[in-house]
Formats: structure tokens, C-alpha cells, sequence
């Protein structure tokens, strides 16, 4: 028996009610934080805010804000884009991070090296390394355009031409990201039971074979995992496209986030943020859903 | 894995070195940059004298913010990575080992699912009117606040594993043994998932320090974090590179040295969700 301590009351008090001490402070959290928030989105984006002497005008403007978001063509444009990037990047760098995630446990050296340098980009600030690119991308002393005149072409635009300007993001998401995919899927690499690979090799498969038939069907769980992160990231995108082109040229390299940013902070306005920010969630869980759906199709078959 | 001899063996070495070449280029290029004056860049040249000048503009000249944003974001990683640690700990204690009704917990995890989701600056309108309604408008406050919430759904998912892998039944036994609940919490299960807390600190951390849409859009001239003055600098009328790629070099030291300090427990914090 434990004696009874003076200091005891609070903790007691604490013991009684534990369960909902222990998620009380998260639940308050989300509520004030997130759901309170969320639920506020769909009273603004029924209404035009403006600040008159520090004071908050709030007017019904629901139907211009419909009006609005339906004549919004920007934002069509940065939906389109960021649909595109998402996909193309994401696609990119799954066969690229599967790869080698395959190939340095084949090798079954270096393998500590190489998690080190490749856990790097992950971690490091976003803004840093869109500020190094765009130092990198620069027209006339970039690095890329030395290689370039190097070996006797015309110096490249890369982030200044309409066509190639959403590529050069692209290339940056791809050394960015590729990493992660790697980490995850190399874990799921050395976790597949090395009996089964064994076997297969035994009854005479192929190396190809063996990738394609028995270690991708194995590793789906994984595959799926990283595909599933790697998208929800890739949609938020917005700290390298603003550092390396803010959008531009035009429209070019215009994303959903950033064009949310510019209505809410450059343009002041409020009310059709919201809108816009209810249009871009129910954007997000539409291209996950889908998503979900196809893997989940390729999973089965 | 698979099998290489010989030339495809040889082929694995070079797609390898090529790749880890890839990956660290950009730095040592950027590296080489902040050693130059502004003129050196200018002409792209390899073989320069280098300086320290970049780095010394941007930790000590009079109108640099730098210091300042340091701080700032130090104070802001700090803070809401220790509030997320706590709050998230509990969260993940109280859904994986007490009693809760299955639509309480699947709402409140479906809940941080969704929230993770979303893109952090579709909230940040409401976010702003919010902080303007308590008068946090552009402090630190309002930034570590957005931040746990951010960061708190990753937290409680990466302990909720760690704490699920500690036995129910040494809990049980202490408790048998007389021991309070909170007791067994706070001796037993806690002291357990350390490598779990640790791991989740190192990415709250990390991913605090590294935020950027809602710190740009929240914070003035005073509370601006790092990666806030980083895109200042590069969004100035006459681009300072070397400064650019000084304060970018110096803004990537915390994730290095956390990587040198906790790579084995980040890896598996980052990983978790393929491998369970």
C-alpha cells in the first residue's frame, strides 16, 4: 500500500479523470484551432469583410463570391496546374526512389551512406532550397546555364519561359521529394521476406522478373503509403514556386495555395479567400478520392 | 534483393554515386557561392578568393534582421514543439490505452486525417481574423499556436504507434501492484517511448523551423521567421545573392545537426507508416 502523500490531491484528482485529461487538451485544440476555423470559412465565404478603422464590416455577398469563383480563371489555371505538377512530379519520383531503394539493397553496401545524404533535402527548409535553385536556375551565371553554354548551346530560360517554367519546378520537387520516397520505400524493401525473393529466384525468375512480379506486388503497402504522402505534399505545394517564380510567367507555374495567398494577402480580400479555401478542400479530398480509388484498382489487380 | 555480377554490379555502383552526387551538388554549388563577392558570382567563376563577407553581412551588419529571425524562430520551433510533444503524448496515450466509444476516436482521428490534408493557407484567413478578434495580431504567439495545431495530428499518429508497442499487461502489473494510473503512465509506459518522443520532437521540430506559407502570412517585420527572411532576400528590387545563399547555408544548420544527432530515431519516425 502506497501511504498517503500531502501533495497528492492534484494528481488524484488528475488519476480520477484521466481519460479526459489526457485528450481533453488536444480536443480543445482542434476544436478552437481547426473545426472552429473551418466551420468560420463558410461564414465568410458568404460574405465580403472589409476593415473600416480597425473595425470588421462584414456585408452578405454570397452570391458574388459564387459569381466569382466560377468566372475565376486564374484559379481553373492553378487548379489545372497543380493537378499536373502533383502528378507528373509524384510519378517521377516513385519510379525514381522505388529504383533505388531496389538498388541499394541490392548492392547491400553503402547502405547507411547513402539514407545520410539522401535524409538531407527532407529536412531542410523548403525556402532555403528554392533560394539555392533559383540561384542555380539564374540565366546568366546559374550553374545550369554554365553546363549548358559549357557544351556550346544558347543559354536556357528556365524559369522565364512560359513552357519550360512549371518543368523547372517540377525538377526541383523531384530532388526534393525523391528522397523521402526512398526512405519509406526502402524501408519497406528490407522488410519483405527474403525467403519468398529466395524461392523465386530458385524456380529460375529473372531479375526483371523479380522486380516486376514478386518485390512491387509485395511492397504495394508501402508503395501506396508513400504515394498516398507524396500527393497530399505535392498539393499543398507553395514555398519553392513562390522563391522561384511567384506564379510567372503569366500563369504559368500558378498553384492553388499561392493563388489563395495573393487573394487573402495581396488582395485584402476575405470573403472570397474563404470561398476560394472551400473550393481548394473540396478539390483536395475529389483528387485524393480519386486517387485512392485507382490505387486501390491497381492494388486488387 | 536481386542478383548483380559484374557489369550490371558495376552499373548499381555508378547509378548510386551518381544519385548521392545529385542530391549533394546543390549545396556544395550554393556552398561555393556564399564564399563569393557579389562580383565573383556575377562572372560565374570556379577559382576565386573566398570570403566570409556574405555570412558576416548577414549575422552582423546593422540592417541585417537576421539575428532577430533566428531568435524568432527559435523561440517558435521550441515552444511548439514542446506544447505538441505534451498534448500530442497524451492524445495518443488516452486513444490507444483508455476506454473511449468507437466514434469519439474514429471522429477525432478522422478528424486530424482530413485537417492533414487540406492545404495550411486555405485556414489562414480564419487563422488571421481570429488572432485580430484576441489581439494576437503579427506575435509569436499567434504562430506557435497554428503551429501545434499543424504539427499535432503527425505527433499523436507517430506515438500512438510507439505507445500501442509497449505491453498492456506491464501497466497491468503495476497497477495490480497498487500503482495509479497516471503513476503508470508517467513511470512505466513514458519512460518506454522515449526513442518514439524523441523522433517525433526531431520532425516538430524540423517541419516548425522549416514552415513558411503560414509564418509569411501571419507574422510582421518583427516576429518574421527564417525561412520568411530567406524569401525576403531573394524577393528584394537588387537580389543579393551572396546573402541568398549565405542565410540559405546557415538556415539548413538545425536540420543537420539534428541528422547527425537523431538520424536513426527520424528515419524511423518517417518510415513508421510503411513498415506497420
Amino acid at each position: 500500500m502506497r501511504s498517503p502523500r500531502p501533495a497528492a490531491s492534484l494528481t488524484d484528482v488528475l488519476d480520477r479523470h484521466l481519460k479526459w485529461v489526457t485528450l481533453g487538451p488536444a480536443v480543445i485544440v482542434f476544436v478552437v484551432l481547426t473545426a472552429f476555423p473551418l466551420a468560420n470559412l463558410f461564414l465568410m465565404a458568404a460574405s465580403s469583410i472589409r476593415f473600416e478603422q480597425a473595425e470588421e464590416i462584414w456585408t452578405f455577398a454570397l452570391w458574388d463570391n459564387f459569381r466569382r469563383l466560377a468566372g475565376d480563371e486564374v484559379f481553373h489555371i492553378a487548379l489545372w496546374n497543380t493537378a499536373y505538377f502533383a502528378v507528373v512530379a509524384v510519378a517521377i519520383e516513385m519510379v525514381l526512389g522505388l529504383g533505388l531503394a531496389i538498388l541499394v539493397a541490392s548492392l547491400n553496401s553503402f547502405k547507411g551512406v547513402t539514407r545520410t545524404v539522401l535524409i538531407i533535402p527532407v529536412l531542410m527548409p523548403p525556402v532555403a532550397i528554392g533560394s539555392m535553385w533559383s540561384l542555380m536556375y539564374g540565366h546568366d551565371f546559374g550553374v545550369f546555364n554554365q553546363i549548358v553554354t559549357g557544351l556550346g548551346f544558347q543559354p536556357i530560360n528556365w524559369l522565364g519561359s512560359v513552357d519550360l517554367a512549371l518543368y523547372s519546378v517540377i525538377i526541383l520537387d523531384v530532388w526534393h521529394w525523391t528522397p523521402f520516397v526512398f526512405l519509406i520505400l526502402f524501408a519497406g524493401v528490407e522488410g519483405l521476406p527474403k525467403e519468398v525473393i529466395e524461392a523465386a529466384r530458385i524456380d529460375g525468375a529473372r531479375n526483371r522478373d523479380l522486380v516486376f512480379k514478386v518485390i512491387i506486388p509485395l511492397m504495394w503497402p508501402a508503395i501506396a503509403v508513400a504515394l498516398l504522402f507524396r500527393t497530399i505534399l505535392a498539393f499543398k505545394v507553395f514555398d519553392q514556386v513562390f522563391l522561384l517564380t511567384s506564379g510567372g510567367p503569366g500563369t504559368a507555374t500558378e498553384v492553388v495555395s499561392l493563388h489563395l495567398y495573393k487573394v487573402f494577402f495581396m488582395q485584402n480580400e476575405l470573403g472570397y479567400g474563404a470561398m476560394l479555401s472551400l473550393a481548394i478542400i473540396a478539390a483536395t479530398i475529389a483528387f485524393l478520392a480519386v486517387g485512392h480509388r485507382a490505387a486501390a484498382a491497381v492494388g486488387r489487380r | 534483393m536481386l542478383v548483380l555480377r559484374g557489369p550490371s554490379r558495376a552499373f548499381g555502383y555508378g547509378l548510386l554515386a551518381l544519385g548521392v552526387f545529385l542530391i549533394i551538388a546543390p549545396f556544395l554549388w550554393v556552398g561555393l557561392q556564399s564564399l563569393k563577392y557579389e562580383i565573383e558570382i556575377l562572372k560565374g567563376s570556379w577559382i576565386f578568393p573566398p570570403t566570409a563577407f556574405n555570412y558576416e553581412d548577414v549575422l552582423w551588419s546593422r540592417r541585417s534582421d537576421f539575428p532577430k529571425n533566428v531568435v524568432n524562430s527559435i523561440i517558435v520551433a521550441s515552444v511548439s514543439t514542446a506544447m505538441v510533444l505534451v498534448i500530442g503524448t497524451l492524445a495518443a496515450y488516452s486513444l490507444s490505452r483508455m476506454r473511449w466509444s468507437r466514434w469519439i476516436s474514429a471522429t477525432f482521428l478522422g478528424w486530424t486525417l482530413v485537417f492533414n490534408m487540406i492545404p495550411p493557407l486555405t485556414l489562414v484567413g480564419p487563422w488571421y481574423l481570429l488572432f485580430r478578434e484576441v489581439g494576437l495580431t503579427e506575435t509569436l504567439t499567434a504562430l506557435v499556436l497554428t503551429h501545434i495545431a499543424l504539427h499535432l495530428p503527425m505527433t499523436i499518429w507517430m506515438m500512438m504507434a510507439f505507445i500501442t508497442d509497449v505491453p498492456r499487461d506491464l501497466e497491468e502489473a503495476a497497477m495490480v501492484d497498487g500503482c495509479r494510473r497516471i503513476d503508470a503512465f508517467r513511470r512505466i509506459t513514458l519512460p518506454l517511448v522515449t526513442p518514439g518522443l524523441i523522433a517525433a520532437g526531431v520532425l516538430a521540430f524540423v517541419f516548425s523551423w522549416n514552415e513558411f506559407a503560414v509564418a509569411l502570412s501571419l507574422t510582421g517585420r518583427h516576429t518574421a521567421t527564417v525561412p520568411v527572411a530567406i524569401a525576403r532576400f531573394a524577393q528584394q528590387y537588387e537580389v543579393q545573392y551572396g546573402q541568398m545563399a549565405a542565410a540559405s547555408i546557415l538556415s539548413t544548420i538545425p536540420a543537420l545537426v539534428l541528422m547527425f544527432f537523431g538520424q536513426r530515431f527520424v528515419v524511423q519516425g518517417l518510415t513508421l507508416g510503411a513498415v506497420k
